[in-house]
């Protein structure tokens, strides 16, 4: 017999077949569409345009920039989560409001920003320019857009457990001797390692994917200043359709990458 | 509740954080409110009240508010199910879901503008019926619901999962209907998470970017967006107009946020 609080069997059935229509119409089709655009002419042209010299400088750039961006948003972010999770001081508040500030600020003015900053009108631009540094429309300017743009992760993904995780656990390694950095890495960071993960994988694909904010900052130079997105923007806007497609799957598996592994830590977690 | 901690590394954690945080965002986010004015304030009002620019962000606001309610239903359906049912295939529905964050938005971008081209496998039969999507601002819109789903899936989710049967369980016995119990007591009990869901959908969607602009066409005055307009500034070394365009932005989703606040806060004083 049905419960009273259950649907009965024929409304569930409708239910849940709506809800697949629409993930299947709405968040799949797009992925699939990806690879068949793609692969639309089998795997050889894949394959050319992914070894194309272009492609593969932007390749190693994207890869370059996440290897900056990454390492720099996780030392700061397992510091702001130190800081807010285990202790209480002033504008405790306002720090956790500000750190996830460039979540809600349009990609484009994440990269606007920066060009307003050191750009060739900006405020430090002139002063730079005359002693040879440029940070706009060169590899600095695209890994602080990036650095913009995933700040937030890690941040956010630690603060809340290790809020619940509380104190007692370090104050007891301070107890019997522990040295801050022997607690924070006996203690702390064993506890805390799934998420850590988890914040790291989810930056590193934002990083990976960014293109408002780099395309803003980065100046198109084929070969030298174009990630991965923008180069698939470039083709696509050449008409190279199956190679735009085929840098755009690449892109793709990184999420699907991405997403597999984060499904993973949260069941190890 | 102030004490004193007895861990070490405060002063050494806010010394890392401030600094990350003030090279980062800060200076930079003090470029934006700043710049602007060298137009003078009159200056300000011109560059971003020009028709051009009204239109984009009249564009850009209205299909961002237009995409977070159609996401309303369709993250409250997914949910729902996701929640409440045992089907085969949840776990890959719940993975799902989470495609719109971690799908870059140029791969977003050019992946739909494919499906809904006149020859697309979906704007093909769209365009038998009349329905032209790509290369208009219905196109902005869909590529804005797209980006925007998970974030009411999410916030939906966990607030379903502590929501005991007990509550549906009492107006069952009081003699409600199933519709009445769902209508009176779940979704109530949904709304400021609802609220938070589209919220955040909308603050996500109004700047959005990289899904947009393969799929818009970007002619100006019908479908172009207030971020891609901010870029044309920049392209023309208008830093001052790229910047008023950046700052009203913001304004205006933070007047935004401050009426979803306030929503949320009604529907909470009415479920207490």
């Amino acid at each position: 017999m049905r419960r009273p609080t259950e649907e009965a069997p024929w409304l569930r059935w409708v239910l849940c077949l709506a809800a697949v229509g629409v993930a299947v119409l709405f968040l799949v089709l797009p992925l699939v569409a990806v690879f068949a655009e793609a692969f639309r002419r089998g795997w050889g042209p894949v394959a050319k345009s992914l070894s194309d010299p272009d492609a593969l400088a932007a390749v190693r750039l994207t890869l370059l920039v996440a290897a900056i961006a990454v390492p720099v948003n996780l030392v700061g972010g397992v510091a702001a989560a130190w800081a807010i999770a285990k202790f209480d001081f002033p504008g405790r508040r306002l720090l956790m409001v500000l750190i996830e500030l460039p979540f809600s600020v349009s990609p484009v003015i994440s990269g606007l920003v920066y060009v307003l900053v050191f750009g060739a009108q900006g405020w430090l631009g002139p002063w730079l320019e005359e002693r040879g540094v440029q940070v706009v429309f060169a590899l600095p300017g695209i890994v602080l857009a990036t650095i913009f743009v995933t700040f937030p992760f890690v941040a956010r993904t630690l603060i809340p457990l290790m809020q619940d995780q509380g104190r007692t656990e370090e104050e007891a390694a301070a107890t019997l001797g522990a040295g801050g950095w022997r607690m924070f890495l006996h203690v702390t960071l064993p506890n805390i390692r799934w998420a850590l993960l988890s914040g790291v994988l989810l930056c590193n694909a934002r990083a990976m994917g960014e293109f408002g904010a780099v395309s803003v900052v980065s100046g198109h130079v084929r070969g030298e200043t174009n990630t991965m997105p923008l180069h698939v923007e470039i083709l696509y806007n050449e008409y190279q359709f199956v190679a735009a497609f085929a840098v755009a799957g690449l892109l793709a598996l990184l999420a699907l990458v991405t997403l597999a592994a984060k499904a993973m830590l949260e069941r190890a977690g | 509740m102030r004490r004193r901690s007895a861990l070490p590394g405060l002063g050494l954690a806010l010394g890392i954080t401030w600094l990350w945080l003030g090279l980062i965002v800060l200076v930079p986010l003090a470029a934006l409110m700043l710049r602007p004015w060298e137009l003078g304030v009159a200056g300000v009002w011109a560059s971003v009240t020009e028709p051009r620019v009204v239109a984009a962000l009249g564009l850009s606001f209205g299909a961002a508010l237009g995409a977070a309610l159609v996401d309303l239903p369709l993250g409250l359906l997914i949910a729902w199910v996701v929640v409440r049912y045992r089907f085969p295939g949840r776990r890959v529905l719940d993975a799902a879901i989470d495609l719109p964050f971690a799908l870059p938005t140029a791969v977003a971008g050019l992946a739909l503008t494919a499906l809904y081209a006149p020859n697309g496998w979906l704007g093909a039969p769209l365009a038998e019926m009349g329905v032209k999507v790509a290369f208009t601002p219905l196109g902005v819109a869909v590529a804005l619901a797209f980006v925007g789903l998970p974030f009411v899936v999410r916030m939906v989710e966990p607030v379903l999962r502590d929501l005991g049967p007990e509550a549906e369980e009492a107006a069952a016995v009081l003699g409600a209907t199933r519709w009445q119990a769902w209508r009176l007591v779940v979704l109530p009990a949904l709304g400021p998470a609802l609220v938070s869901g589209v919220a955040l959908a909308f603050a996500r969607a109004v700047g959005e970017y990289g899904s947009v602009i393969f799929i818009a066409g970007n002619r100006p005055m019908e479908s172009e967006i207030a971020p891609l307009l901010i870029v044309a500034r920049l392209e023309q070394y208008d830093y001052a107009g790229a910047a008023a365009l950046g700052l009203a932005m913001l304004v205006l989703s933070f007047a935004f946020l401050v009426v979803f606040g306030l929503m949320q806060r009604r529907l909470r004083r009415g479920v207490a």
